[in-house]
């Protein structure tokens, strides 16, 4: 029986079928479901870690004392967590480990396109790449026997449009592989400069010996045809792009993005008359076949940026024209009505203080007309970031740092230890919606539940401030604008580090009836017009309040001048 | 092989109807890849889901001016993707506007005559007004499945099939709703 599953739930069956017994992971799109797929599996322990790093870390301790282990993220969760890689890379493993990363080109819901592939170059780590469902699936368990087989961890490497298309799965049993025993040995799970200096040289043999057995690996593979002469080497998703616009090529599929099967290769390129590499983002294959005096042509044909897709490859193949789009006004991403982020990004917009935001649906505050935020580097980097302003320009910074609650706990917290030891002087807005919003209502250290709903020790986040030594923690309604306003003004005039909690739980967790704003003589002044709210919508006799999505929360009736907006709680 | 595009604003619906037809697609025995996409783009962005479903699927998604049927759930979405639709293509629109942040603060004007545009350029495009038949069929929210109705009627896709895969895609408390919805959808298009 064959089950039409999303990638990222078939990687979460392959390691279940793979009798993997512990799972870590930090959400991230395009990679979430795979953790929140693991967790519906009771066979397997799984987690959520407050940050990549961690994941990783647990997944070392698991597979190290002999259990098979994962750990999952996006592509720049995986910067956060290379520390442990590049250096698991010399311990090794005991029982099998593996890495899911998933790449997103084209940055549907990213800050930056990275091309992970070099990672595991750079770290000495095999990394495989399957197509749809059914590979992912059977790479996972290929993945934990190379693992095994050659004493390292391994990298899967998805990209939006393989993690999240859907394609048919043949399911299988799963396979209890024992606990392997854990043996003590410093020499190869201490890594200090005596020990590292002789695993190095460890890493390197089974570099070689990879580089050579790949090259007879089933998942690299040439698939000709008579009808062409022209030669295309490819992999993921964009091997199904070339089988879909050029039928008749002959192919080479990737399997295992690193090492590259060169030697296989090498043999494919003599036997076509002009070879291509295609791939998305930077020419990783290309260069590396170049290198090893493979002619071929890529990157001087195909763009380095975004996602590629079957009519890019016809346009340059078979001269076809893509039809293009008629100029139609954008629809961005906005903050659901009703978002406790809102009112908060209104009055730092008003105070016109300079905002360094983070990563989460709070990032929207930097879109019309909040037009709040300044800059958005990477998780955690609010609060370092509003730092440096401080220290660059000392009172005359007039900034404030905003956080998200995952995302403070992610990689906040280290940077307000910073401020405070550092004498910042720092304003720290914590928008504390309980739950990791964007990525889609996730767990986390201070929700008080687990990745499986149950219930879990809760972080304090006021506590947790005061212990980094922060004296001045305030902690406010989000909804209530005078008291978020009197938070911030209270804050910012103090020379040291303050915080600020502005708690109310995302608006799409509860689903119980909400009351309705209710309109009345509006003089349609446009006030409540700059909340940018999507319920509300201006007509020449005033404004008029979607009851469909209006959901009470009050905001619009706090800015109005007029008191023409009041909350209808019978309006249930 | 039948190459559907479904587009829509965040929370309309879209994965859902993809869903449902991929399930139709394994009820009547192909093979089928969808791709969604998730993430900060659901946020009352423009969404865009793809349903391909034929003997052999290589790519999950379908590529501009190959679609054979153009599902939108708002004007302005389907005037964003109907360049998807090959020569002859169906575009299948519920007739409704949702303004989009820019149009709402009044940067951009929501653009007047799209579906005039639309069906001077488009020989085979069918306007439903949906959201009317999804409220009569007693939930305003299953417009979605009104589409997926006149769909079947549309393109002799296999009613009873279809009704399967609808009552395995949505939750058991929705299922005389949206089987009220589809019936609708079917009935009242020609």
């Amino acid at each position: 029986m064959k089950e039409l599953m999303l990638t990222n739930e078939a990687v979460a069956r392959g390691a279940y079928e793979a009798g993997v017994r512990v799972l870590s992971a930090y959400p991230g799109t395009p990679s979430t479901e795979i953790a929140e797929s693991i967790a519906k599996y009771d066979e397997i322990y799984s987690e959520w870690a407050p940050n990549e790093k961690v994941a990783v870390e647990v997944a070392v301790g698991s597979a190290v004392a002999g259990a098979r282990a994962m750990a999952c993220m996006k592509h720049v969760g995986l910067n956060v967590a290379a520390d442990p890689l590049f250096t698991v890379a010399y311990t090794g493993i005991n029982a099998g480990l593996v890495i899911v990363v998933a790449d997103d080109p084209g940055m549907h819901s990213s800050q930056n396109e990275q091309d992970s592939r070099f990672y595991a170059r750079s770290a000495h780590v095999p990394m495989l790449e399957p197509s749809d469902a059914q590979e992912a699936k059977e790479f996972v368990k290929l993945a934990f026997e190379i693992s095994e087989k050659y004493d390292t961890p391994v990298i899967l490497r998805l990209t939006t449009r393989v993690a999240h298309s859907r394609s048919l799965v043949e399911l299988c049993d799963r396979e209890e592989v024992a606990i392997r025993p854990y043996e003590k040995s410093v020499a190869k799970y201490a890594m200090m400069p005596a020990n590292a200096i002789i695993r190095h040289r460890i890493v390197e043999e089974r570099d070689c010996e990879l580089a050579e057995a790949v090259n007879g690996m089933e998942i690299n593979r040439a698939e000709y045809t008579s009808r062409s002469r022209i030669g295309v080497v490819c992999s993921g998703v964009v091997y199904e792009y070339v089988k879909e616009a050029l039928p008749t090529a002959n192919v080479f599929k990737i399997g295992t993005i690193h090492p590259i099967p060169i030697k296989a290769i090498e043999e494919f390129s003599k036997k076509v008359s002009q070879l291509f590499v295609i791939e998305e983002l930077e020419p990783f294959i290309e260069k590396q076949l170049k290198a090893s005096g493979i002619k071929c042509r890529g990157k001087d044909i195909f763009s380095l940026q975004g996602e590629l897709s079957v009519a890019k490859i016809l346009e340059k193949f078979e001269r076809t024209v893509t039809p293009v789009p008629d100029r139609t006004p954008p629809r961005p991403p906005v903050m659901c009505a009703g978002c406790p982020h809102r009112g908060v990004f209104y009055i730092l917009n008003k105070l016109k203080l300079t905002v360094n935001g983070d990563i989460g649906c709070y990032t929207l505050g930097a879109q019309p007309p909040l037009s709040a935020v300044d800059t958005v580097l990477c998780m955690g980097g609010s609060v370092t970031m509003a730092h440096g302003f401080k220290k660059a320009l000392g009172a005359s910074s007039n900034n404030v740092a905003v956080i998200g609650d995952s995302t403070f706990l992610h990689s906040g917290i280290t940077g307000l230890i910073n401020a405070v030891y550092n004498k910042s002087g720092l304003t720290l807005i914590i928008l504390d919606n309980s739950t990791t919003g964007m990525t889609g209502h996730q767990q986390h250290p201070a929700t008080g539940k687990n990745i499986k709903g149950e219930p879990a020790p809760a972080v304090l986040l006021d506590d947790l401030c005061h212990a980094c030594g922060v004296k001045d923690v305030a902690v406010v309604d989000a909804y209530d604008l005078n008291g978020v306003e009197t938070a911030i003004k209270n804050a910012i005039a103090s020379e040291e580090v303050s915080v600020i909690i502005a708690q109310r739980p995302c608006v799409l967790l509860s689903k119980a009836p909400k009351p309705k704003a209710k309109v009345d003589a509006c003089r349609n002044c446009g006030k409540c017009m700059k909340i940018g709210c999507p319920a509300i919508r201006k007509t020449d006799k005033g404004i008029v309040i979607d009851p469909v999505q209006c959901v009470g929360c009050g905001v619009c009736a706090e800015v109005c001048p007029f008191g023409s907006i009041t909350i209808d709680k019978e309006g249930k | 092989m039948k190459n559907i595009l479904i587009a829509g604003v965040g929370g309309q619906g879209t994965l859902l109807t993809s869903k449902v037809l991929g399930k139709y697609a394994q009820i009547i025995g192909q093979d089928c890849k969808l791709s969604e996409v998730h993430g900060m783009s659901q946020r009352g962005g423009s969404v865009t889901t793809h349903v391909r479903i034929g003997e052999k699927i290589h790519s999950p998604v379908i590529w501009e001016g190959s679609a054979d049927i153009v599902i939108a759930f708002e004007m302005l979405e389907a005037s964003r993707v109907k360049h998807y639709l090959k020569e002859n293509g169906v575009l299948l629109v519920n007739d409704t506007k949702i303004l989009p942040m820019p149009c709402i603060t009044g940067a951009i004007q929501y653009p007047e005559g799209l579906k005039e545009k639309m069906l001077s350029e488009i020989n085979r495009a069918y306007f439903i007004t949906a959201a009317d038949i999804a409220r009569e069929a007693g939930n305003e929210k299953s417009a979605n499945v009104v589409m997926l109705g006149a769909l079947c009627r549309l393109f002799d896709f296999d009613k009873t099939a279809m009704e399967e895969a609808i009552i395995a895609c949505v939750p058991e408390k929705f299922k005389e709703v949206n089987l009220k919805a589809f019936a609708l959808g079917y009935e009242r298009v020609k």
